[in-house]
């Protein structure tokens, strides 16, 4: 049976089993768990029920009346060279454009402070980079994306708000992503965005492996944005 | 098609059915009755499918008023409901005639009690699912507790009258628990013999700020070796989760999908039923068991809801 180095198998509950590509934060091992998800998403395993994709590892739950750890691990060890062999689709860029500091970042000047920088510096930072939309989590919608510049890094904030707006766009160690809903949040934040990032009818505006840029806009732009989605 | 009509709401009351599994990818968790147990048993006196819709009611019931009647069942715990003043029973099914209210209050056991009905509450499905999600506002009706005033369809179904009542040793097969058992946790090895014995040794308290999401629990603090920052990986539902403060959380139905705290631990599957019981200051205490019984234990507590004699008419 082919096995791949590094691979881990781990049960997690009576009804859950953790792959682990890894450790660490790689863009290597992130492929890994995109592809075997997608693989698993094209080729169903009966009784298998959900999945939560993380950084490097990928949470199957299954139906433990019809499948036992082993049996999965067993079917998954088959199904892990073809998931390697799968080409995954070009990912999908998608542009989110942000209105930075004021009223819909006010950590802006706080990171700006913390990192020894101007508030222009972090806006330019932050919206020059490409992001990975690693995993959805949190709550539905939310996108982990990664990574942020080095000059960005700052920690969570101490006390976490109680609500944070929905479109408001955070940074948190290496992070960064865009609350979908209003939700409790520790995330520093430097801007929002006027698209909805989860809508009932349509599901999650991102989607894992994406590649993610952030589009600096005027408080006007917002303004008339914000109106023209909610007539859509 | 009848109709419900919430004349109170109660302290918090949700439309749920069984949940929407298969979303993980998008960051929705499943969500769905808090005691799945007592839903499914609800719907299967009422000839429902196991996983139609019905009313949560957390704490302290409300009252509701039946325009045209029904056929109801009141399963979980007591909250001592009337019928225009005449007490109604939990795990039997109950004839409603047109015009009747039914009214709950506080709790007299556990934390839930389920409201079904014939033919199921109807709402617009979100993702497949009628179930409530409270924290991101999603699913139900609206995406949030009931209020005052809010009318909720109900499914088409000729109504048809049949005494049904769950059979009592079933029940004393289903009783709460306070002794949650669990499997080891996916980082169970970052916690020093000495915290697990703080752990599985001394009772836990139930927080007042615990919800669907998440049990908060208190008690004597539970720490990790330091070993640094987890990768957030994923949780699933009724990991027991310890942050830096080493007072532990289960999470819950509408969990967070993916996590960075260490888990010590996991709530087996066939006390999931019993969590969603537990009321702010119970105290539990986990009790680890191995994989293989955990499974055994969802065997035989399938094999009973699957028994003929379950039901009795």
């Amino acid at each position: 049976m082919p096995t791949s180095p590094g691979v881990r198998f781990l049960p997690a509950s009576d009804r859950a089993l953790l792959i682990s590509f890894g450790d660490e934060i790689a863009q290597e091992s992130h492929e890994q768990v995109a592809k075997l998800l997608r693989f698993l998403e094209l080729e169903p395993i009966p009784g298998v029920r959900n999945f939560h994709p993380a950084y490097s590892s990928l949470l199957i739950t299954f139906d433990a009346l019809r499948l036992t750890h082993a049996e999965l691990e067993a079917v998954l060890r088959r199904h892990l060279e073809g998931a390697k062999q799968l080409r995954l689709p070009e990912p999908r860029k998608v542009e989110i454009p942000v209105c930075y500091g004021g009223e819909y970042g006010p950590d802006l000047n706080d990171v700006a402070a913390l990192r020894g920088a101007k508030t222009e510096t972090v806006i330019e930072l932050h919206a020059a980079t490409q992001y990975v939309v690693y995993f959805l989590g949190f709550v539905p919608g939310f996108a982990y994306l990664g990574e942020l510049p080095d000059g960005l890094i700052t920690p969570r904030l101490a006390t976490p708000r109680r609500s944070v707006p929905p479109g408001s766009v955070g940074i948190a160690g290496r992070q960064t992503g865009v609350y979908p809903l209003p939700t409790p949040g520790g995330w520093r934040l430097i801007g929002r965005t006027p698209v909805a990032m989860f809508r009932p009818d349509s599901g999650s505006r991102l989607a894992i492996g994406d590649r993610v840029r952030f589009v600096p806009i005027s408080g006007d732009r917002f303004a008339a944005m914000e109106k023209e989605q909610a007539r859509a | 098609m009848s109709a419900i009509e919430v004349v109170t709401p109660g302290l918090l009351t949700t439309v749920q059915d069984l949940g929407r599994e298969g979303f993980g990818p998008m960051g929705v968790s499943a969500s769905g009755a808090a005691d799945a147990m007592a839903l499914r048993l609800g719907n299967r006196l009422l000839g429902n499918a196991e996983g139609a819709a019905g009313l949560e009611m957390t704490l302290l019931g409300g009252t509701f008023l039946f325009p045209e009647g029904g056929v109801i069942a009141l399963t979980g715990s007591d909250f001592g409901a009337t019928l225009d003043e005449n007490p109604v029973g939990l795990w039997r099914s109950t004839e409603v005639r047109a015009g009747q209210r039914l009214r709950s209050g506080p709790t007299k056991s556990g934390a839930r009690c389920y409201l079904c009905v014939q033919g199921g509450v109807a709402v617009k499905p979100f993702l497949g699912s009628a179930s409530t999600h409270l924290l991101s506002g999603l699913g139900g009706l609206e995406g949030r507790a009931l209020r005052k005033g809010d009318v909720l369809s109900v499914g088409a179904s000729e109504p048809i009258f049949r005494k049904r009542t769950v059979a009592v040793r079933a029940l004393q097969r289903l009783t709460p628990r306070k002794v949650l058992r669990v499997t080891v946790g996916m980082q169970a090895d970052w916690f020093p013999s000495a915290s697990q014995q703080l752990f599985y040794g001394n009772l836990h308290r139930v927080r007042e700020d615990s919800n669907r999401m998440g049990l908060r629990l208190e008690g004597l603090p539970v720490t990790a070796r330091t070993r640094g920052e987890m990768i957030t990986e994923g949780i699933s539902l009724g990991a027991v989760q310890v942050p830096e403060s080493g007072q532990a959380i289960i999470s819950f139905v509408e969990q967070q999908t993916t996590g960075g705290y260490p888990v010590i631990a996991n709530v087996i599957s066939v006390d999931f039923a019993s969590v969603g019981q537990l009321r702010p200051r119970d105290e539990v205490r986990f009790e680890r068991v191995a994989m293989a019984e955990a499974r055994a234990l969802l065997i035989e507590r399938e094999k009973l809801l699957a028994s003929e004699d379950l039901i009795l008419e």
